[in-house]
Parts: C-alpha cells; structure tokens; sequence
C-alpha cells in the first residue's frame, strides 16, 4: 500500500462578508440578504504520498493559495478536512483558528514581506525551534549554521539583517527557516515567482537538492507551468475554486485531458518556437463571487455543451493515475458533433 | 526608411550619496515601423530606465547625461521642455507595468481617454469619446461604449491594461514603450494582449519597445530582441538568433536556465552570484564574475563585434552553433 502523507478530504472554504449595520437593517425591511460569500475552495480532495512533490497549478482567484493556507493550518476549512498522518492539521475554535502540528511548513512568494526585517537573520530561523524547544539552547547556533550551509549561504550571515541579502538569498533563507521545523510537508506559495530567471534557477537547483536528500514532501503551488513540470511528480488543475484535473506529470503536459488544460498549455509563450498566435483562451477569469452555472469553465470553453450549462462536473478516473472533471470525458455534452476526440479519455 | 525610434549612445546616471551610478550605460538601438523590439534583462539592468529617458520621465537626483533619441528623424533631447510636452502621447507614447497606476481611479474611463485626446487636438468632447470608443475596440474590449462609462475599479487588471494600451493608441503614435506590461496578468489574459499587441504593429505600423524579464514572452512575438546587463546592451539580434544561437555567454545563461528547455527533475544549468549593484561594478566587463569563459582579457572594458546583423559587447564571444 502506499504511504499517504497528507490526505485533503472534500475541502471547502468559503469566506462571508456579513453585511454591515444599514445593510442588515435595509435587509430587514426588504427581506433581502446582502451577505456576500466568495466560495474560494469548493469539495476539493487529494492524496499526497511520501516523497512526492504535487504541483497545484491555476490563474489567479482559482483558490490554489487558498488551498495551501488551508493545508498549513492558516485557515481551517469550512467543511471537509485536512489529514496529516492521518492527524487533523487545523481546527477552528471558537472563532479562532487553533494550528495543530507544526510539521507543516510554509514559504512564501515574497521574500521581502516574510522576513522581519528587525530580526538577525539566525533568530529568523531559530525562532521557530526555539519557542516550540525543539533544539536545546546551547546548540541552537550550530543548528542555525547547518541550515544555513544547506541552503547554500555562509554560517557567518546569521548575523546579518535581512535587506543585506538580495531576493533570491532572501528566499534561501526563508527555506532555512521553514527546514528548521523538520516538517514533514512544505507548502511553497508561488515560491520562485518574484525572482529574476538566472535566480530562480538557482533556487530551484536548490530546491531539487534538498528533496533528494531530504526526502521532502511538497505542495508545491505555482502559476508557472513550466517550473511545475520541471520540479512536480504530479500536478492538479485548479479552476475556480475546484479541482478540474490531476495527472502524473509527464501524461499531463503530454496530453492534457481537461479543456482549460490545453488551453492554458496553448496560451503559455515558449522559448525558441518563433512568432505564433496566442489567444487560446477567450474571455475574463468569472468571479468567484458569482461562478457560472453548471462546470465553471463552460463560458470560455469551445466544447462546451447543454449539459456544461447545467450540471456541476464531478472529478472521475480517466486512464492510470489520472481524474478529470468534464462531461467531455464523463459521458458527453449534448454536443457531440463539435468535441473533438480523446482517444484516452474512453479508458 | 527612417526609424521610427532611433536611440544613440544614451546615458542615465543617478546621483546618489555612494557616487554617480550609470544606470543606462551608451545604449544605441532603432525600431522600424511594424516592429517589435524586445529589450530583454533582469532587474536591475536598466531596462525600465531606459524606457523612462526615452519618454523624458527621468526626475532628479537622475539625469540623461548623454545620447540622441530620434523620434522620426527629431532629436528629443533637442527640443524645449514645451515641445517635448507635445510629443510626448503623440508620437511616442508609453504603457506602464501597473495599469491601475496609469489611470486615474476617480475618472471615468471615457473622460480620461477624451482628456488624452484633447490634449493635442481641438475637438469636441463629444468626437473625443468616439476616439477613444474606436480605440478601446481595436484592442479587443467587448462592448467599448458602454465600458467608457466604468471607472477603473470596475474593469479587471486585464481590461485596465487593454484601456492603458487604448489610451497609448490614441494619437496612432509612430511609437510605443511598454514597460513590462503583461507581468501582472495572469497567462491566458497576457496571451489575448499579445496577440492584440502583434496585430497592432503589423496593421498600424507602429513601432513597439518591449520591455521584458520573460524571455519566452519576448521570443514568441518579438522580431528583434536587445539583452541588457547592468545597464549596457550587450546582445542585439532578430529574436530567431537571439534565441537559437546566442553569441553573449550570459544570453546563454539567461536561456539556458528557463526550466521548459530541459528534462523534468533535471538539475538547470544556473548562472553563478546575482546581478551586480550599479554602484560596485566590477572592473572591465560588468558580467566578467558571473562569467563561465571569462579570462584575463575581460578585464578591459569588452569591445563590441558587428556579426552579421548582430552585435554582441563581449571580449570572448560565442562560436555561431553549426
């Protein structure tokens, strides 16, 4: 059997405005409610193994950063719910979200705002072990060096403050700092995003180094499909605020199952293919606010269906390993005549 | 034909309390009509800057110390302070990063475009916004009357940067500078304006500056491509060469390390160190540190080779792939 590290469980977030008070008086005399409710995850489930870096890939408002807030235990989820060996990682109580393990380790996009820039970068990293007593005091020093070393900067840093360090050694630090915990999960939000491409790079080297020697297991949340590709062993579609397909990697961008799938894969520039039309996808990301009836995507979609209109899709098995949620794949549109073949798909 | 932007040995330098820092070091290229000039680096390269000098949005403690730019055929730098005012959004005309920093937040679409357009022209309010109507539907904006009526907060950051390159159209400038303008956008939206974009320069004729991280956005929709390192041109080619046969070693570099050219979970070949500071360049060749060939001889200022249509600054130039 495989050893499932994180198991997310039909997770839904959804975050209300209440409405303020001459709203909610107004909506007393008219019977109206004007609360407003973004549905930023809805009924999203997914299994991470051991050792597996999963990719969650999606434009902006389709709920990935959301999503990795909610399996580092910064928000709880509305319903469903998020299992780290099996242990609940965020619970709400009274009001107030309780963070249950700190095996979970965050980093962030912007190496600018996750610093203090007040602190030394060695308490940065020590700070988490030290409140938690992770490391006894008197080898906190050399534990700060270690992980300094492994990230590929000089011991003798940590006594420099963070805008002494440029972006990408800023996100250095920031890995040290999330290591320092020993999690077992790292969730990286868009982790290499802010940084210049020689820099990322280098990031990424180092992100690929740390995974084989660590062992580590990765949420690793991006914009950038061909970042995904490189460092991902699976990847997952998010459109709006669910799951619109999960593949192993290589399948996945070899052929992508899911109609904002390819379209998204179109609409990518690439290096050294020379001039090509782009405009693959047409039309505005909706709102989440007010998603399109029935499949999210079926506004901008070319195959869209009838049924697309109408019925939610739900995510099912199409071929090994891979889901997708799409009538095309999961018994038709009502609108055969126009959808093109995927041969696969019928598996 | 005359370039419809032609920029000669132009020099930024700013002021600060560490010395004069160059910013834009001798910076020469031109754009032809219908083109796309791609100018390609890393922050801190100068890039931004440069755009900034050519528009004259260059403020103190910074200073264009030096250079000519031409726009058809008129020297900028020569004109009064007036003159310049008029030029500026309409023969030359720039789009920022930021389109919610562009627009004003407490005017109304319309009233902001026909503001731009009666800036220049007498015209009637009226004639204003069916220019500006006309301009917002030529950059693909769906129902562009009604949209004359939204203020800013109302359109999308995909809208408010078609409205930012509308506003730029106005006057049918010979030229356009975008300073990063799809950066903020999410894929499948900069795709649209790339196209809109590319259809633009070839049925208007306008001459467009590109200025860009991403070398892959620039490779697919650029005809030529200008790669800047520390505020020096240091490789100028049509994108085709540029990309399939890099002759500077950090244009190699830069492309080299974009993970879409290499097999999944392999390690990228990366550049060593971080783009230097302005203020702390190193001696002859600014990449000489960074550099994977470098010797001796890059510690003189490096000479620049004319090859064929490209132009590399570089003491030990790549071998042409076979």
């Amino acid at each position: 059997m495989s050893d499932i590290l994180l198991k997310i469980d039909a997770v839904s977030k959804r975050f209300t405005r209440k409405p303020g008070v001459v709203a909610a008086a107004i909506d007393r005399v008219t019977g109206k409610d004007s609360t407003v409710t973004v549905h930023a995850v809805s009924n999203v489930s997914l299994e991470v193994e051991r050792g597996e870096v999963l990719g969650i890939v999606g434009e902006s408002g389709c709920g990935k950063s959301t999503l990795g807030r909610i399996v580092s235990g910064i928000y709880a989820p509305t319903e469903g719910e998020v299992l780290l060996n099996g242990d609940i990682v965020a619970k709400e109580v009274h009001g107030a979200v309780q963070k249950q393990t700190t095996r979970v380790q965050m980093i962030h996009q912007d190496p600018f705002a996750s610093l203090n820039p007040r602190m030394k970068v060695g308490e940065i990293i020590a700070e988490g072990p030290r409140i938690h007593g992770l490391i006894p005091a008197k080898e906190v020093n050399d534990r700060v060096g270690a992980l300094l070393e492994k990230v590929g900067l000089e011991r003798a840093y940590a006594n420099r403050l963070p805008h002494q360090f440029s972006g990408g050694q800023r996100q250095r630090v920031a890995i040290a700092r999330a290591l320092a915990m020993s999690p077992e999960l790292l969730v990286l939000d868009e982790a290499v995003a802010s940084l210049d491409v020689s820099i990322q790079a280098q990031v990424l080297n180092l992100f690929i180094d740390l995974r084989k020697d660590l062992g580590l297991t990765a949420l690793f949340i991006s914009h950038d499909l061909s970042v995904v590709r490189h460092v991902c062993d699976r990847v997952a579609i998010m459109y709006l605020g669910r799951l619109v397909e999960l593949a192993p990697a290589s399948d996945l961008y070899e052929k992508p199952l899911h109609p904002y799938t390819s379209a998204l894969f179109d609409s990518v520039p690439k290096l050294g293919v020379g001039k090509r039309s782009f405009a693959a996808i047409q039309g505005e990301i909706p709102s989440p606010i007010n998603p399109p009836s029935g499949c999210a995507f079926h506004p901008r979609c070319p195959f869209a269906g009838p049924r697309c209109k109408v019925e939610i899709p739900t995510i099912a098995k199409a071929g090994t390993g891979r889901s997708v949620a799409c009538h095309i794949h999961n018994g038709g549109t009502g609108a055969e005549a126009s959808v093109p073949v995927f041969t696969e798909a019928a598996a | 034909m005359t370039a419809a932007l032609e920029v000669r040995g132009l020099t930024t330098q700013f002021e600060t309390r560490g010395g004069v820092v160059t910013a834009v070091n001798n910076v020469s290229f031109k754009v032809e009509p219908g083109k796309v000039l791609g100018l390609v680096g890393e922050s801190g390269s100068g890039k931004s800057v440069t755009g900034f000098s050519i528009m004259g949005l260059i403020d103190n403690p910074g200073r264009v110390t030096a250079g000519e730019i031409f726009v058809h055929g008129v020297d900028m730098r020569k004109l009064s302070a007036t003159e310049q005012r008029q030029m500026r959004g309409r023969d030359i005309a720039m789009v920022f990063q930021d389109p919610m920093m562009t627009l004003n937040p407490v005017l109304r679409i319309g009233d902001q475009m026909a503001m731009a357009v009666r800036v220049h022209e007498k015209t009637t309010k009226r004639a204003a916004w069916d220019r500006a109507r006309a301009a917002l539907e030529i950059v693909g904006i769906p129902s562009a009357g009604e949209r004359l009526w939204a203020y800013p907060h109302q359109l999308s950051g995909g809208m408010r940067q078609r409205v930012a390159i509308a506003t730029a159209l106005l006057h049918q400038p010979a030229v356009i500078l975008a300073d990063e303008p799809t950066t903020a956008l999410d894929v499948s939206i900069q795709g649209q304006i790339l196209a809109e974009v590319r259809r633009l320069a070839d049925e208007t004729n306008t001459a467009i500056v590109w200025v860009t991280h991403d070398l892959a956005v620039i490779s697919s929709f650029a005809d030529d491509i200008a790669v800047m390192y520390a505020g020096r041109i240091v490789e100028t080619g049509t994108a085709e060469e540029v990309i399939a046969n890099p002759r500077h070693p950090y244009t190699r570099g830069l492309i080299e390390s974009v993970p879409s050219l290499h097999q999944a979970g392999e390690k990228l070949p990366q550049i060593p160190g971080a783009t230097p500071q302005l203020s702390k360049l190193p001696q002859g060749c600014p990449f000489r540190p960074r550099c994977n060939v470098a010797n001796q001889a890059c510690l003189g200022e490096p000479p620049a080779h004319d090859l064929s249509g490209r132009r590399v600054v570089c003491h030990r130039p790549l071998e042409a792939a076979a």
